[in-house]
């Protein structure tokens, strides 16, 4: 419920300020925010399957987001960094999408 | 049921402010502009094409500028042909005695009452303007063209006047001379010792030469169709 709240303070925070994002960052924001996204759903799910653990949630979310923002970064000096960050958000967006029908599961029992 | 606030809660929900303030941030970072979020390599690329395609444009552009000049130039020479064979059709058709004159020249009138003047002199006055530079002459109503010739007529009569047979067609005394080109040289050509006008004068008839600032050709002939010769090719 607080973590509900939290997101919208966060929504309602961006749009108020619409910061601008510093053209070294803008490469890495949306891979991050497809990991944090992973991150939350993976810890709906565990907190459906009653196994949540805010120590895990947090490492996780944090770790997802610089590993990602790492990959991308990685392969830009490489040479391949639109690739690679096509790579990261289909595997991110795989596991978003087994972790909503785990919850899917769960909820509806189907 | 009441939010508890337990540490775990507190950290969930600063995380999802963050996610949430991260999301939107990206959402209108993208609603920008189409490049503010394009990677470097992207827009090079993009770049590169667009300079490839500029290039490829400008490529034909000089080309189209190039025929375009082409054409406008192969246009000028034509016109600049046409503006030739035109001057060149009137210069031959003044030469030819199919077109009208206008010019400076002199008018000689050689009166003629007893019928003493014959078709040969007549014709020396011809040689005689035409030696001298004449452009365009008429005898009487007839153009004088380059195959025009002078014949006998009939002679003097109490009532009627001499005549000569000019091309085909009879010209009776007073002769009328008209001819254009530089009056000075023709009337000194005609009035030479010996010349013309002093055999004219010898046979018993009499003369009028005046000097003519601008004279009015209208005399035409009609121009004969070749019938065995046709324009051989030049080289």
């Amino acid at each position: 419920m607080i973590a509900v709240i939290g997101l919208v303070v966060g929504v309602v925070a961006g749009l108020i300020f619409h910061p601008s994002v510093p053209a070294e960052l803008t490469p890495y924001l949306p891979i991050a925010v497809v990991a944090a996204l992973d991150a939350l759903s993976g810890a709906l799910r565990a907190l459906l399957d009653g196994q949540f653990d805010d120590k895990v949630f947090v490492v996780s979310f944090l770790s997802n987001v610089l590993v990602a923002a790492f990959i991308v970064f990685l392969g830009d000096q490489l040479g391949v960094g639109s690739q690679l960050s096509t790579a990261v958000v289909v595997v991110l967006g795989i596991r978003i999408f087994s972790n909503a029908a785990a919850i899917r599961r769960r909820l509806f029992k189907a | 049921m009441r939010p508890r606030f337990t540490k775990a809660q507190v950290t969930a929900a600063i995380l999802c402010a963050v996610l949430g303030f991260g999301a939107v941030t990206q959402v209108h970072q993208n609603s920008q502009s189409a490049y503010a979020n394009a990677r470097e390599d992207d827009l090079v690329w993009l770049l590169d094409e667009l300079n490839g395609r500029v290039d490829q444009l400008r490529q034909e552009n000089s080309q189209l500028e190039a025929q375009k000049s082409q054409l406008t130039n192969s246009a000028d020479q034509a016109a600049a042909a046409d503006q030739a064979a035109e001057q060149r059709a009137k210069t031959q058709g003044i030469l030819a005695g199919t077109d009208p004159a206008t010019g400076p020249g002199i008018e000689l009138t050689i009166y003629d009452p007893a019928g003493k003047v014959t078709a040969a002199q007549l014709y020396h006055a011809l040689e005689e303007l035409r030696n001298a530079g004449a452009e365009a002459i008429t005898l009487g109503a007839q153009r004088i063209t380059a195959s025009s010739w002078v014949a006998a007529g009939r002679t003097a009569t109490a009532t009627r006047p001499a005549s000569v047979d000019v091309d085909g067609t009879s010209v009776s005394a007073p002769y009328v001379f008209d001819a254009i080109g530089d009056p000075d040289t023709l009337s000194v050509a005609l009035n030479i010792p010996g010349g013309v006008l002093k055999q004219v004068t010898a046979a018993g008839a009499t003369y009028n030469l005046t000097n003519q600032a601008s004279l009015t050709i209208t005399a035409v002939r009609p121009l004969a169709t070749p019938h065995y010769a046709s324009p051989a090719p030049t080289h």
